[in-house]
């Protein structure tokens, strides 16, 4: 069954644009490049604009929305055409569609700012929602967990979507973690501002992982995944973490 | 610890709750069971909507016309024969109490729950004059006896274990044997009560709603002390902030059916108090005066701003605080103010200035949590956005005190050079090139890799970035 969507859903369009995310496309460009390899495969035109960079998230967190607003321009510049931007991220496409039009609120481009923010949407929403992808997969029987962003679930409305693409998977059985919408502690700025409550939060978070049994941790944010694979890393955890977009087409050989 | 906690940030507070596996697991065992409560009280996801839209309806309304209610709730009252004062500050709201219990003769007031008198600092500046205030309601009364502020809105003891309760008893209450039966401590705490209910000169309690409409002040509770303190002593004092109004009677059942629920799990509380006069000829009990004392400190300059306003919608259920990551590892104490979580963290800042309290914005990963769950609906992520603004901003907020006293000169360097390297596509991917190159040989003891390192490992550059890749891989560009 197909979870009901928080807003709606928008026709299947023939092109699409796609937004990496900063963090993507320096720390983790694969599962990039597999949300993009995924849309494709569904037969869709996927632009990846050259000119494109950061959602000004950082910023605009911060406190700093001047700065945030320069670098919000930048990219309604990249992505001049009328379609969809797909994000492998909940929490920038939280950024881009939820907070651009009160940050440009009363600003000379609002509704570009508007405009822009109503294309945006969160990659496994578009898979579910949009294209109601069917995954064939090819791959050994596995049991993964689940861990869904607060920027995701509580920004993007995004809550079963996810899981509703890893049911897809003949193979893969998904353990519930009771504490999956409990946040990491990544927060952006936040890990480094103030490091030991963040340490301890992520620290809950992998024994809470470690706690379900599961082989894989699968996520759809790289902000968690940087913290949560980064604290497994270190504590010798044995749970795999992997970003959905490169779990869905490694599963389905794409 | 309250000393010790003035000169200290919050990092550096948290750094010793967090050594401290004790508290650890007191906190998180509370709020793991406050959430499942509220949870079952929502089960109902359809009908939790609509029943905060209500709720948080009629505080929006409220807040549309707080000064003529205000007003209007002054009149109902005076009418009804309950005395009104206002108070700009906490010290004015001190001074008026005092003067009033001065004017009876009293020297010893019985307390119902109230953050407000928290906010006024009113006991340590009673007994200043002479004046023992003894807390009543359980928590606040064993955290008395500690001498500690409470370290939650709702359940100001949270933090402690029935063990250390034992113990504060056996040390305070006359020959009380120490036993961890929370029926025998409950017991010694009543015996010890009771006789101060009976023998205080005056009652004093907050306010959770006042009635604009009828000059009602509406207190809930669940111990009967609430009750006590305001019926049996002749006088009772009630303090409030301003924005603690409703606009009609009506307006009530939905915030009685909120604020319990969120708060503790409970459907309804097990008293109701609506106090709408003195005592009148003929009855039997209750107060011959009743004095009502309205606090501003500070709201009405959040009030003046459309966006922080919102913060007034608050009905200090708690909610927030339970269901939030950072309070869950911290507990109240380390936020040094007298609202602590979501809500503490942009209402603290807006009472008691940037200067004091700027770094409790920042104390928060923008989980949205709170906002998830706020019986009210306060965006608190976007107006502790607002303040962290605020905060770096000197020319732009009259309504924040202290706003842009944490611009500096370092950070906004900083951010112009994002900006500029992330508004210009062509520096951005220069600098990716850099980092690719370069970023994996950045020494581990630099600031923020060394923080984060703490429990983590380094992120590791890729050796392409993803528009690398997707030039390879034959995505169009255009």
């Amino acid at each position: 069954m197909t979870p009901a969507s928080a807003y709606p859903v928008p026709p299947r369009p023939a092109t699409v644009y796609y937004f990496g995310t900063c963090l993507v496309d320096l720390f983790y460009p694969d599962a990039g490049l597999a949300g993009m390899d995924l849309l494709r495969r569904e037969g869709l035109k996927v632009v990846f604009p050259q000119n494109q960079t950061c959602c000004g998230q950082p910023a605009r967190n911060t406190g700093m929305y001047e700065e945030a607003r320069a670098v919000a321009r930048a990219q309604f510049k990249a992505f001049p055409n009328p379609w969809p931007i797909i994000v492998p991220s909940g929490s920038c496409a939280g950024m881009m569609r939820m907070h651009y039009p009160e940050l440009f609120a009363g600003e000379p481009d609002q509704a570009e700012a508007e405009a822009f923010a109503s294309r945006v949407y969160e990659l496994t929403w578009f898979l579910v929602h949009v294209l109601d992808i069917q995954l064939k997969d090819k791959g050994e029987p596995l049991t993964v967990t689940w861990h869904g962003s607060c920027h995701s679930v509580r920004e993007m409305g995004v809550t079963d979507e996810p899981k509703e693409l890893l049911r897809r998977l003949s193979n893969v059985t998904l353990v519930e973690n009771p504490r999956e919408k409990e946040c990491c502690g990544f927060g952006g700025t936040f890990a480094v501002r103030m490091p030991e409550v963040s340490g301890a939060m992520v620290t809950d978070k992998v024994a809470s992982i470690e706690g379900t049994g599961a082989a894989q941790m699968v996520t759809g944010d790289c902000g968690c995944l940087m913290n949560i694979s980064g604290a497994m890393a270190k504590s010798g955890s044995p749970v795999k973490p992997r970003h959905i977009a490169e779990f869905l087409k490694e599963r389905t050989n794409g | 610890m309250a000393e010790t906690a003035a000169a200290s940030t919050f990092v550096e507070r948290a750094h010793k709750v967090l050594g401290n596996t004790k508290l650890r697991g007191n906190f998180r065992r509370a709020m793991d069971g406050l959430m499942a409560k509220r949870a079952a009280q929502f089960a109902d996801i359809a009908a939790w909507k609509s029943l905060r839209a209500r709720g948080a309806a009629a505080k929006r309304r409220v807040l549309a016309r707080l000064p003529e209610l205000l007003e209007q709730l002054e009149a109902n009252c005076t009418a009804n024969g309950i005395k009104v004062h206002w108070a700009e500050t906490t010290h004015e709201a001190n001074s008026i109490v005092l003067k009033i219990l001065q004017d009876h003769d009293a020297r010893t007031i019985v307390k119902g729950k109230s953050m407000v008198s928290e906010e006024m600092h009113l006991n340590a500046f009673l007994q200043k004059h002479g004046i023992e205030a003894i807390e009543s309601d359980l928590g606040e009364y064993i955290i008395q006896l500690a001498g500690e502020a409470p370290s939650h809105i709702v359940m100001p003891c949270i933090h402690k274990d029935k063990g250390e309760i034992a113990e504060l008893f056996t040390r305070h209450i006359d020959g009380q044997p120490y036993t961890e039966d929370v029926a025998e401590l409950t017991d010694a705490a009543r015996r010890v009560l009771r006789s101060r209910f009976a023998a205080a000169d005056a009652g004093l309690s907050g306010v959770n709603f006042a009635v604009a409409e009828t000059g009602t002040l509406v207190l809930i509770e669940n111990e009967g002390n609430g009750r006590l303190s305001t019926t049996l002593p002749p006088l009772h004092i009630a303090v409030m902030g301003i924005e603690k109004l409703v606009e009609t009677l009506d307006d009530i059942p939905p915030l009685l059916s909120l604020l319990p629920r969120s708060a503790t799990g409970q459907s309804i509380t097990t008293y109701v108090n609506m106090i709408t006069s003195p005592r009148k000829p003929g009855e039997k009990d209750g107060p011959q005066e009743v004095h009502l004392v309205l606090l501003d400190n500070g709201r009405s300059r959040v009030y003046a701003d459309n966006q922080l306003r919102d913060t007034l919608r608050c009905i200090r259920c708690g909610a927030c605080m339970n269901h939030c990551p950072v309070y869950a590892r911290v507990g109240g104490h380390t936020y040094n103010a007298v609202y602590p979580g979501p809500i503490g963290k942009i209402l603290t800042p807006q009472l008691d200035g940037i200067a004091v309290a700027g770094d409790l914005p920042h104390a928060c990963t923008l989980c949205n949590a709170c906002v998830e769950i706020c019986p009210v609906n306060i965006p608190i992520a976007d107006i502790m956005v607002r303040l962290r603004r605020e905060a770096v901003h000197p020319s732009d907020s009259p309504a924040v005190m202290g706003a842009g006293c944490k611009h500096t000169a370092t950070e906004a360097a900083v951010w112009a050079g994002w900006k500029k390297m992330y508004a210009s596509p062509a520096l951005y991917r220069m600098g990716a090139k850099m980092m690719q190159r370069f970023g994996n040989m950045m020494p581990g003891g630099m600031p923020l890799l060394k923080e984060w390192t703490s429990v983590r490992t380094r992120p590791v550059f890729a050796k392409k970035t993803l528009h690398e890749l997707a030039k390879e891989q034959g995505y169009s560009d255009v």
